[in-house]
């Protein structure tokens, strides 16, 4: 398998083609802006959330297929989350593409397709970028954010 | 700028002088296209900072043992050998810097704060890097100036017409890049600046896209201020210079305080040095500058139209080429005045994957918006992936990157 094999697996390039749950929910929904300002990337999320479970996600902007198949495989995980679950996702997704211990009982799904981004140290960004969208969404962030140091 | 019977140059005895060329990255020799953002040291540069450590090293200006006064000549001689790189008749004018960042920032500060009143306007193409916009935007924020933006053509060159509409008796300043460094155009900076001081506007060049790649003598401009960097130039990172006017730069306060730049200090204030201590607080980067002026002579032995001629042939092929590639689309204007500069995008294809793909094969090119995020807007894209050549690229080096580039188009968007 060529490096480019390993790096953009088909579910990844097949993602970023051809996105499920892109797009902008309509009031009532709590929208986040996610920006990588190195890159030029530009994410927006929208939520709705009732009674503490994810009943509809998606997401809107401009990025690599990284960041677009990363935002889309995490929209599959999240509809039907309890907010708890969504935040358990998150810190796993990012402590797999850190290449740190991701906890057993979380089944991280076609997600994994996207492990292989922890050798590429100037994407991680890329992948991440969506989850820490999620994150500031769920803390009810007031401005855009960013997973650039 | 056009060269009728070029003066060549041999990539191939400068790459055997440049060590880093002989690497691998992934496994595949490393063909370096990033130049624009930092060019590579050739040994000569390395050498020289190394023989300053283990022979000459001290603090300048200061103690009165030998070190220090070999130490202070090595620095001065740097000091001299770039301003005369550089034309600027007289040394004592040009400022040492961290880069040419700090050199925008100190004119700002010492210029902008004492000069600029509310009303002013400050003149400023819209393809400017963003270390010749945020320092003015600052600045102007303190001082209610403000921001005037030169439009580009459909070309991709400056609109001069628009700029001389804009030109008024409000224009106190022309900030702009000699040569911009993502189209890769060379603008008319002596025009730019007999069109603007005849208003009695100050023309400040963001020189460090320039300097490393064309024949630059600031009293032929006639500009007023000209920034460089180091390590664009093939010398060290960590040092800039600015050159100034002698007698404006005599007439402006200090940036930063501290030691060196003073004439006496009491506890309650201090007088200043002269030009060009009073600008250069605290130790300078002494080994860098040694390195830099190892750095200008390589680039003078070379010539420096010779090094003009070699980046607008290769530029010249990189538009050849990639204009023959179906799905990819490239930027700025063609001509005599285009160096080896060339943004382009993959269509339907995140500049991001294609500077990854490329990776994967030892091509180092960059990608994103190279702090110019105005001109992507007004190119009309997010970001770009942009390949920029040197002394040391070569024609191979072209055919590979345009190979990997028609490679990762199928890779990611495969053609029916």
């Amino acid at each position: 398998m060529s490096l480019m094999e390993q790096i953009y697996k088909t579910v990844i390039l097949e993602r970023s083609r051809t996105p499920r749950h892109r797009g902008v929910l309509d009031d009532p929904a709590i929208r986040q802006e996610g920006v990588n300002p190195s890159c030029g990337d530009e994410l927006t999320l929208s939520l709705r959330i009732e009674d503490g479970v994810v009943q509809d996600a998606k997401f809107e902007g401009h990025g690599c297929a990284i960041s677009a198949a990363s935002a889309d495989l995490m929209l599959d995980a999240l509809h039907g989350a309890t907010v708890e679950e969504a935040r358990s996702f998150s810190a796993a997704f990012k402590a797999m593409i850190r290449g740190e211990p991701v906890p057993t009982h979380l089944d991280l799904g076609e997600l994994t397709a996207l492990e292989g981004i922890r050798h590429l140290h100037a994407r991680v960004k890329c992948a991440t970028l969506p989850w820490t969208t999620l994150e500031a969404a769920l803390d009810g962030a007031t401005g855009p954010v960013s997973d650039e140091a | 700028m056009t060269v009728p019977t070029p003066p060549s140059l041999d990539p191939e005895a400068l790459r055997a002088e440049t060590p880093i060329l002989g690497r691998e990255v992934h496994g595949r020799p490393l063909v370096y296209l990033d130049h624009a953002a930092s060019a590579q040291r050739p040994r000569a540069v390395i050498d020289a900072m190394a023989r300053h450590y283990e022979r000459h090293h001290a603090n300048v200006h200061r103690g009165a043992h030998q070190l220090s006064a070999e130490a202070t000549d090595a620095y001065e001689a740097a000091r001299a050998a770039i301003a005369a790189f550089l034309g600027a008749p007289e040394a004592r004018s040009l400022v040492f810097v961290r880069n040419a960042t700090e050199a925008i920032n100190l004119l700002a500060r010492a210029w902008g704060d004492t000069h600029l009143r509310p009303g002013d306007e400050i003149l400023i193409p819209v393809s400017e890097h963003h270390a010749n916009l945020v320092p003015w935007q600052m600045a102007a924020e303190r001082t209610g100036a403000r921001i005037v933006p030169i439009p580009l053509r459909a070309d991709h060159r400056l609109d001069l017409d628009a700029f001389a509409e804009r030109l008024s008796g409000r224009t106190k300043l022309v900030a702009i890049g000699h040569m911009s460094n993502v189209l890769g155009v060379v603008h008319p900076v002596a025009e730019i600046a007999e069109r603007a001081h005849a208003v009695g506007a100050q023309v400040f060049v963001d020189g460090a896209q320039a300097a490393p790649h064309l024949p630059v003598d600031v009293a032929d401009l006639g500009v007023d201020a000209y920034a460089v960097s180091g390590h664009k130039m093939m010398g060290p990172t960590g040092i800039g210079a600015l050159w100034v006017r002698a007698d404006l730069l005599a007439s402006l306060p200090p940036f930063l305080g501290g030691g060196e730049m003073i004439a006496k200090v009491d506890m309650e204030r201090s007088t200043y040095a002269d030009i060009p201590n009073r600008f250069e607080a605290g130790t300078p980067a002494v080994a860098e500058a040694v390195g830099w002026h190892a750095a200008t002579d390589v680039l003078r032995e070379i010539g420096m139209d010779a090094v003009w001629a070699h980046d607008h042939a290769l530029g010249e092929a990189m538009i050849a080429r990639f204009d023959a590639i179906d799905g990819v689309t490239t930027f700025g204007p063609r001509g005599a005045d285009r160096g080896g500069i060339l943004p382009f995008v993959v269509d339907g294809v995140h500049p991001h994957d294609v500077a990854t793909a490329l990776d994967a094969e030892g091509i180092a090119v960059r990608s994103g918006h190279h702090c110019a995020q105005p001109l992507m807007a007004a190119l009309g894209v997010p970001s770009t992936v942009r390949a920029s050549t040197h002394v040391t690229t070569t024609d191979a080096e072209i055919e590979a990157l345009a190979d990997a580039v028609v490679r990762a188009r199928d890779f990611f968007a495969p053609r029916p």
